[in-house]
């Protein structure tokens, strides 16, 4: 609660210091009220009561009004009916909404007052949204294709520029556009700046369409990146219009080629520096936690004024400085910290990506800038959608010459048709200078209409293009369970393939980079706690559990090999009398029911057990027929809520509006938990040399869990497993519970030499598809307790206690018989009594 | 056919008057050399206990697929029955059931057999994932065995229950409330296999 209302705090914070200043680029006239303060003091008579101050809350009145009032428009987009929003992209409405509250405006005041002048979209709107992108870049994905982004990236775009500058020169020169004082230099500049896909455009598009998560990661690296090579190619085409025609000769080219190089690379190093720079910051931040998470806001923008200020590519000091900080940081900072940047990451991505938007709409309603040119605008339409589609084709030609898997045509249709142009390309135009370019405002307007026809145009016509060209895959809905069960089944088959067949970027580069960084950089970058913790998780947890395993059968050989495993029933036994006799003492009704689970169990009669747990969802099939439309919905529903999404459906999307990670990172904690108890009832079985006898002990487990769901007083109590759960587990529960405090003393770096993983297998089963069968679910209390994420191993202790008390009285029950006191018998005693 | 047998088979690759034809011949699988040589570099890099044979235990060192529910279902589909070991040859006989289905293949090879990445074939793959005691029926208990994996915990076991009921009741028409394989067929029809079921890699 408490930590919920810091975030709102400080997402106001954040909102208010950064739009703050945005009024002077956003009003024209903000200057011109001043000083307003001595003209009130002198008409001063006597002491007012409440005075009317507006002068001094002007600008930033203004500005969080406009704010609120693009919260509004997104607000009420986002409301509008689903039909709506459905066909037409959220960007597209905002700037539509745009259009309306510009047509306010101009009717208020009857000239344009607000609009996106280039100072605000470039220090003010953009730099967090770049942030937020590269900040929650999938890396791998990024590096492992960094080669094909950067050939989109720049040679792409500087394909788009020659051509379109080219051939609309060549069009003017054949009279096309009638007359227009613009020349070849001049046309490359218009080029460069409508060269570029601009990243918020196409985010804001792509996240609505489903694509295979390389097109995914082509698209966004290439449109985060030309925003930085298209900043730099306006800049030299700049220089060479204020230099003059005649003036260039073959060494200012090179030098503008060199200048080039310069300014994007050393954009992409300073980012660099300001990363390693933020992650050393963070290491030591231990005792300032509750501003920590400001650093990585304040070090991304002085990144970005750093690059600015050098004349660097700020844009690409930016991004860089996101996406190598990223790991560091999130590994450095307090849990806490990083929940608080992710969310305000995204509070003011997604507010300025609306700001964006909805000033878009807003700067068209001005008389001022429109200067219509059919031809001009015509065939720079034309040339933006035609060249976009050929240099696309033409380089993912030679690209996959190179690559293993061929990016297919269906994909580079989605591509080429993906080139939105956006607000970048508006900033640039709108900050081209009128002395040396006389047609500034054409240019405007050209680059507002090409902005619209792609945001809006092709926005729109983008899902219904995809739709068509996989025309198989959405022809058909999951209709039936099974369906929708079996393509679950098949995500999840497919992705395990992949996984077993090996990245496809996985080779000696890879594996090098991998080995340097694990060695000096994480050494300098990462604080030695966060070091220890990382994810060595699986090969750690897999060893951990193996040395449970040694515990195991050691013991068991101990002991004799079967007889452990009837001490164990005997305790269940045991247990179960006495918690019968407790429960018959406090709550004798509940015994009646028990005593008819008792009975129905026999027959195994699995919808009518437990009713009046869960009583909104107690589907009985044989019921009314009218009943069974509702149920059919039911099951649907908690089969599409439940099932485990694949791996493939939710890794490495990037989504500036929605962040799921906690839950797909719960959903992997729970399934890699699963997982690797299945395997340890697998290896110790197979260890033991025994096959459990399930059908002696199931009925017990049974009984207990429903005794126990049902007696939990405050009704939390779900059922888990009792299907699945196998005598296996029982016995398994209670055993790690004796040999829990062994293993903690024992700890994760000490290893049996002799117990390593080859020892294993020859005694496994022998039928492959008998093998380990039963997956069990770790019961929800030990889950709400003991949370652990894959980056704070230093959990790891507790969740290992999560994984093995699936049955957490039954190992209560064991510490009783054993007299070894334990958290959780403590914290399970007062649901007894 | 060990270690050694598949070294010489990858030396096959190098010789110069050996061409596509011959290797196929050689390989079972129909598979690009590039491909073969990336996959067996694989293989390789699975084998840790270099015996030119991958064992469960390789398989699980797999990290992703700890978190895959259906990892250790799919790891048991590389290792034919009654065997704990598998070798090149099986490895690139699963895999095969994932190349994506060419279209002039649908109507080649009628001559040779079914080829493993026919639609039967992997959905063969896929039922027997659920039928774990290879009777070629689906019963309710290997079925909620299944939905148990692939379901959150939140859900209960009288939902999943009743699910798995209507599943069986959607699929079944014999009513022996089991899954049979030719049902299994009938019923998934209409869901494009040839496509989920093929990874762009093997192409």
């Amino acid at each position: 609660m408490a930590s919920s209302l810091y975030l709102c705090l400080l997402r106001a914070v954040f909102l208010v210091c950064f739009v703050n200043p945005l009024i002077q680029g956003l009003s024209g006239d903000a200057n011109v009220v001043q000083n307003p303060h001595h003209e009130l003091e002198e008409n001063l008579t006597g002491l007012p009561i409440v005075t009317f101050k507006w002068h001094h809350v002007q600008t930033p009145y203004l500005v969080i009004i406009w704010v609120f009032v693009a919260g509004l428009a997104k607000l009420s987009v986002i409301e509008l009916n689903h039909h709506v929003t459905s066909v037409i992209p959220e960007s597209g409405l905002l700037i539509i909404l745009g259009f309306i509250l510009g047509g306010i405006v101009w009717g208020a005041d009857k000239a344009q007052t607000f609009k996106l002048l280039p100072p605000t979209f470039f220090y003010y709107l953009l730099p967090q949204i770049i942030l937020d992108a590269s900040y929650f870049m999938p890396n791998k994905l990024f590096f492992s294709n960094l080669g094909a982004i950067l050939i989109y990236a720049i040679f792409g775009t500087c394909w788009n520029a020659a051509t379109v500058g080219l051939s609309l020169w060549g069009c003017y020169e054949a009279g096309a556009m009638g007359n227009l004082d613009i020349g070849l230099l001049q046309f490359l500049l218009f080029g460069s700046l409508i060269a570029a896909v601009d990243p918020v455009a196409v985010i804001a598009v792509f996240e609505e369409v489903h694509v295979n998560e390389v097109l995914f990661i082509l698209v966004f690296g290439e449109s985060l990146l030309n925003d930085g090579v298209t900043v730099v190619l306006y800049n030299v085409f700049d220089a060479f219009v204020a230099l003059g025609g005649p003036k260039i000769d073959a060494a200012e080219i090179f030098k503008g080629i060199f200048s080039f190089v310069v300014v994007a690379f050393g954009g992409s190093f300073l980012g660099v520096v300001f990363a390693i720079l933020l992650s050393l910051l963070t290491r030591c931040t231990k005792h300032i936690q509750i501003i920590e998470a400001g650093f990585v806001f304040v070090v991304g923008y002085l990144a970005y004024l750093t690059a600015e200020m050098l004349s660097l590519s700020a844009i690409l000091s930016i991004t860089f400085c996101g996406i190598c900080c990223q790991k560091y940081v999130n590994a450095n900072m307090d849990e806490k910290s990083v929940t608080t940047v992710r969310h305000a990451m995204k509070v003011l991505a997604n507010g300025s990506e609306t700001m964006i938007f909805v000033f878009l709409g807003v700067t068209a309603i001005d008389t001022e800038i429109w200067i219509w040119n059919t031809g001009f605008i015509l065939l720079t339409l034309l040339f933006v959608f035609i060249y976009r589609i050929i240099g696309v084709f033409l380089l993912t030609w030679m690209l996959n010459k190179f690559r293993l898997v061929p990016i297919e045509v269906i994909d580079q249709v989605v591509m080429s048709y993906g080139g939105l142009r956006g607000a970048v390309a508006y900033g640039l135009a709108a900050m081209l200078d009128e002395d040396k370019i006389p047609e500034k405002n054409l240019m405007i307007s050209t680059t507002l209409i090409v902005v619209y026809f792609t945001v809006i145009l092709q926005g729109l016509t983008m899902k219904p293009l995809v739709q068509w060209l996989k025309v198989k895959r959405a022809a058909h809905s999951d209709l039936k369970l099974i369906e929708k069960l079996n393509n679950r089944a098949f995500d999840h088959i497919l992705a395990a393939v992949e996984d077993i067949c090996g990245r496809i970027g996985d080779n000696w580069w890879t594996r090098g980079w991998n080995r340097f960084e694990e060695n000096y950089i994480s050494w300098l970058l990462m604080k030695p706690k966060a070091r220890r913790n990382r994810d060595y998780l699986f090969s750690i947890f897999h060893k951990l559990n193996l040395e449970d395993a040694v515990n195991y059968v050691s013991e068991g050989e101990r002991q004799g090999s079967l007889g452990f495993i009837r001490s164990d029933e005997a305790a269940n036994v045991d247990f179960k009398k006495q918690f019968g006799s407790e429960f018959t003492d406090v709550m004798p009704d509940i015994m009646v029911d028990m005593s008819n689970y008792e009975l129905e169990i026999e027959n195994f009669s699995a919808t009518s057990i437990v009713k009046d747990t869960i009583p909104s969802v107690s589907l009985d099939i044989h019921g009314q027929d009218r009943k069974n439309a509702v149920d059919d919905i039911n099951a649907h529903h908690l089969l599409q809520q439940h099932l485990y999404r694949s791996r493939k459906n939710h890794r490495h999307k990037y989504s500036r509006s929605h962040f799921s990670i906690n839950q797909s990172e719960d959903e992997v904690q729970e399934i890699f938990q699963r997982t690797m108890r299945s395997r340890l009832e697998s290896f110790k079985s197979a260890k033991m040399g025994v096959n459990p006898a399930k059908k002696i002990t199931k009925h017990h487990k049974k009984e207990l869990t429903h005794k126990m769901a049902n007696g939990h007083p405050d009704g939390t109590g779900h059922l888990y497993g009792d299907e699945v759960d196998s005598a296996v587990g029982s016995e398994t529960g209670a055993i790690r519970g004796t040999f829990m405090r062994d293993t903690y003393t024992v700890g994760a770096g000490i290893e049996n030499p002799v117990f390593l993983p080859d020892m294993d297998s020859p005694t496994h089963s022998s039928l492959p598809w008998l093998m380990e069968t039963e997956a069990v679910a770790p019961s929800q209390r030990a889950q709400r307790r003991l949370p652990w994420t894959p980056n704070r191993l230093r959990r790891l202790a507790p969740m290992r206690i999560s994984t093995c008390s699936t049955d957490s009285f039954l190992m209560a029950d064991l510490e009783e018989h054993e007299e070894q006191p334990q958290t959780d018998h403590e914290e399970i005693r007062p649901a007894f009594d | 056919m060990g270690l050694q047998g598949w070294r010489n088979v990858l030396a096959l690759k190098t010789s110069k008057n050996n061409n596509r034809a011959a290797w196929q011949r050689a390989f079972p699988v129909p598979l690009s050399h590039s491909q073969i040589t990336r996959l067996y570099s694989r293989f390789h890099s699975l084998d840790k206990g270099e015996n030119g044979a991958l064992s469960r235990e390789d398989f699980q060192r797999i990290p992703e697929l700890a978190i895959n529910p259906l990892g250790d279902r799919i790891i048991n589909a590389f290792f034919p029955e009654g065997e704990d070991q598998a070798n090149f040859r099986g490895f690139m006989r699963t895999l095969a059931h994932f190349r994506p289905v060419e279209d002039n293949e649908k109507n080649k090879d009628l001559t040779s057999g079914e080829p493993l990445n026919s639609r039967t074939n992997k959905l063969l793959f896929a039922f027997r994932l659920y039928d774990l005691d290879r009777d070629d029926k689906i019963s309710r208990d290997e079925l909620l065995q299944v939905l148990r994996m692939m379901v959150g915990v939140n859900i209960s076991d009288e939902q999943l229950g009743s699910i798995a009921d209507r599943t069986i009741q959607e699929a079944d028409t014999n009513g022996d409330m089991c899954i049979s394989f030719s049902e299994f067929i009938k019923v998934l029809e209409k869901v494009d296999v040839e496509q989920k079921m093929s990874i762009r890699f093997l192409h």
